[in-house]
């Protein structure tokens, strides 16, 4: 291990993939529980979009993405205070229209065009030192807000009717939650893609549930297994040389598959 | 009596739908309302609209001094997050946050109420059990347990005994018999024969209010609300409530 980790590469994915599981971990469950995956994968691949021109500007390109799934994150909030019910239609065209302008614009960049895949399946090993500090701030905005606001979160969670007549803020509640998940999809985007940002954001939260069913503790365990699954994912992708982004997620999904397996097998022997 | 929430005049619906017109309807200390009224006829709008879910376009509610913020609330069992991994002491502890303390620590004061009441409740031995976990009378009776932690001075609950088995609605209208001395309680529901010995005043409720008050429902009323004939049968409602209609041949 000392040997892998005196590459700074892999300090970087070290970092990248700690500091990823942290806001998956905090964040995922929310997702999870007030079922917000569909609208995570549109944010994800909307964030196409933005990387796409910020190649094209010559900027970061972790800015496009922050830029584009911040607004997108606002307009699907203010689509369901209203009410409209065209949620899944507008999540819909935003993440195919998102791509599409991720694709034209890496193509409009003059000189060496960047890899498409890259940005679709991650590259653990490529996240640079100035990415991590960028990531540090996010898990530190994310991390802050979420233990400010975590009564309201819930409150939201659980059951949005209740909280109005409580009168919570439910719309801000809401889009904070929804501006948070972007934040943290931007983050994952850097460690395992955006085709693969749902799978770390459900993967720990469907192991942890495996495990507890009280919801702070599920938070705890969620960061625990992404930990977990993101640094074995990692070192297996470095002695096999397989693509870092799809192992962490398949080492994630055999993980679940085991503690399901193991659970099941225990509650036979245990049936009381 | 007095009177401790005034709805007048209120109008209000959802896009451009109206469900409610011109409604108005006055809560008194210590009553006992009972909302019936078709599917889509307003009724949980009614709540909504008291407890401040959704906005009135027209129209007002009012409330007597340090009632506004003293509104406990029993939701429709399926309109919240079942599968939420969260023990019953914890769902109650949730009715303990407002909107100006939903930042603060949980107070010990809180936990201690919460134990408190659902051991009134008779879920004493079910405190740290998930919510999934619980029977349907049981979650009912969570339900209930969140919205008196807040010590609240009217109860609404919004069909409560759906999906209730008889054992459990009596327990429900045993819990609604022993909070009626202690406050307001207006309940919503498309059965009122469970409440028939303890209600105080029905509302009959169609978008208009066709009718509010006691001792004068027929079936007249209730064709007009509920747009079609009606029979009224008289299992377990006192007799003085059901004159027959005129019409009592007609099905």
């Amino acid at each position: 291990m000392n040997g892998i980790l005196s590459y700074e590469f892999m300090q970087n994915a070290l970092a990248a993939a700690i500091l990823a599981s942290i806001v998956c971990g905090l964040i995922g469950p929310f997702v999870v529980a007030r079922r917000m995956v569909f609208i995570s994968g549109g944010l994800s691949h909307t964030a196409f979009g933005g990387l796409g021109i910020a190649y094209w500007m010559g900027i970061r390109p972790i800015y496009g993405a922050i830029a584009f799934v911040l607004a997108a994150a606002l307009f699907l909030g203010s689509l369901e205070e209203k009410k409209l019910n065209q949620n899944d239609l507008f999540i819909g065209i935003l993440w195919a229209v998102g791509v599409a302008i991720g694709i034209v614009f890496v193509h409009l960049t003059p000189g060496y065009a960047p890899d498409l895949m890259s940005f679709l399946f991650g590259n653990i090993l490529t996240v640079p030192r100035t990415d991590i500090a960028i990531m540090s701030v996010l898990v530190l905005i994310v991390v802050g807000t979420v233990a400010v606001f975590y009564k309201g979160f819930v409150a939201i969670a659980l059951d949005e009717e209740f909280a109005r007549a409580r009168r919570l803020p439910v719309y801000g509640l809401k889009t904070g939650l929804t501006v948070l998940t972007a934040l943290t999809i931007v983050t994952l985007i850097q460690v395992v893609g955006i085709l693969l940002v749902i799978a770390l954001l459900t993967i720990p939260v469907a192991i942890a549930s495996e495990l507890s069913m009280n919801f702070r503790k599920i938070i705890g365990l969620s960061i625990a297994t992404g930990i977990t699954v993101c640094l074995l994912g990692l070192s297996i992708s470095y002695s096999i040389e397989f693509p870092s982004g799809a192992t962490i997620i398949l080492t994630g999904g055999t993980l679940l598959a085991t503690v399901k397996i193991l659970k099941r097998f225990a509650l036979k022997r245990s049936p009381n | 009596m007095e009177t401790i929430i005034t709805v007048e005049k209120v109008t209000c619906g959802y896009g451009k739908r109206a469900v409610l017109e011109d409604v108005s309807l006055k809560i008194e200390e210590r009553d006992f309302v009972l909302i019936i009224g078709p599917n889509g006829g307003g009724k949980s709008t009614l709540l909504k609209a008291i407890l401040g879910i959704v906005v009135p376009w027209s129209g007002k509610i009012t409330f007597a001094d340090g009632i506004g913020n003293r509104l406990g609330y029993v939701p429709q069992s399926a309109r919240f997050n079942r599968s939420f991994p969260i023990s019953a002491l914890d769902m109650v502890r949730t009715g303990c946050i407002q909107g100006n303390n939903y930042l603060r620590q949980t107070s010990r004061e809180s936990i201690d109420r919460s134990r408190e009441i659902l051991r009134k409740l008779s879920l004493e031995n079910k405190l740290h059990d998930n919510i999934t976990d619980l029977s349907g009378g049981q979650l009912q009776r969570v339900l209930i347990a969140r919205a008196l932690v807040s010590d609240p001075a009217v109860l609404f609950l919004d069909e409560p005994t759906t999906a209730l088995d008889i054992a459990s609605q009596t327990d429900l209208i045993d819990i609604l018999i022993g909070l009626r001395e202690k406050m307001s309680i207006v309940v919503v529901t498309h059965d009122p024969t469970p409440y028939a010995h303890i209600y105080q005043r029905l509302a009959c409720l169609n978008s208009r209010l066709y009718f509010h008050g006691r001792g004068e429902l027929n079936s007249a009323t209730l064709e007009k609300v509920y747009g079609c004939p009606v029979e009224l049968l008289g299992h377990g409602i006192p007799h003085t409530l059901l004159p027959p209609h005129p019409e009592a041949h007609r099905q």
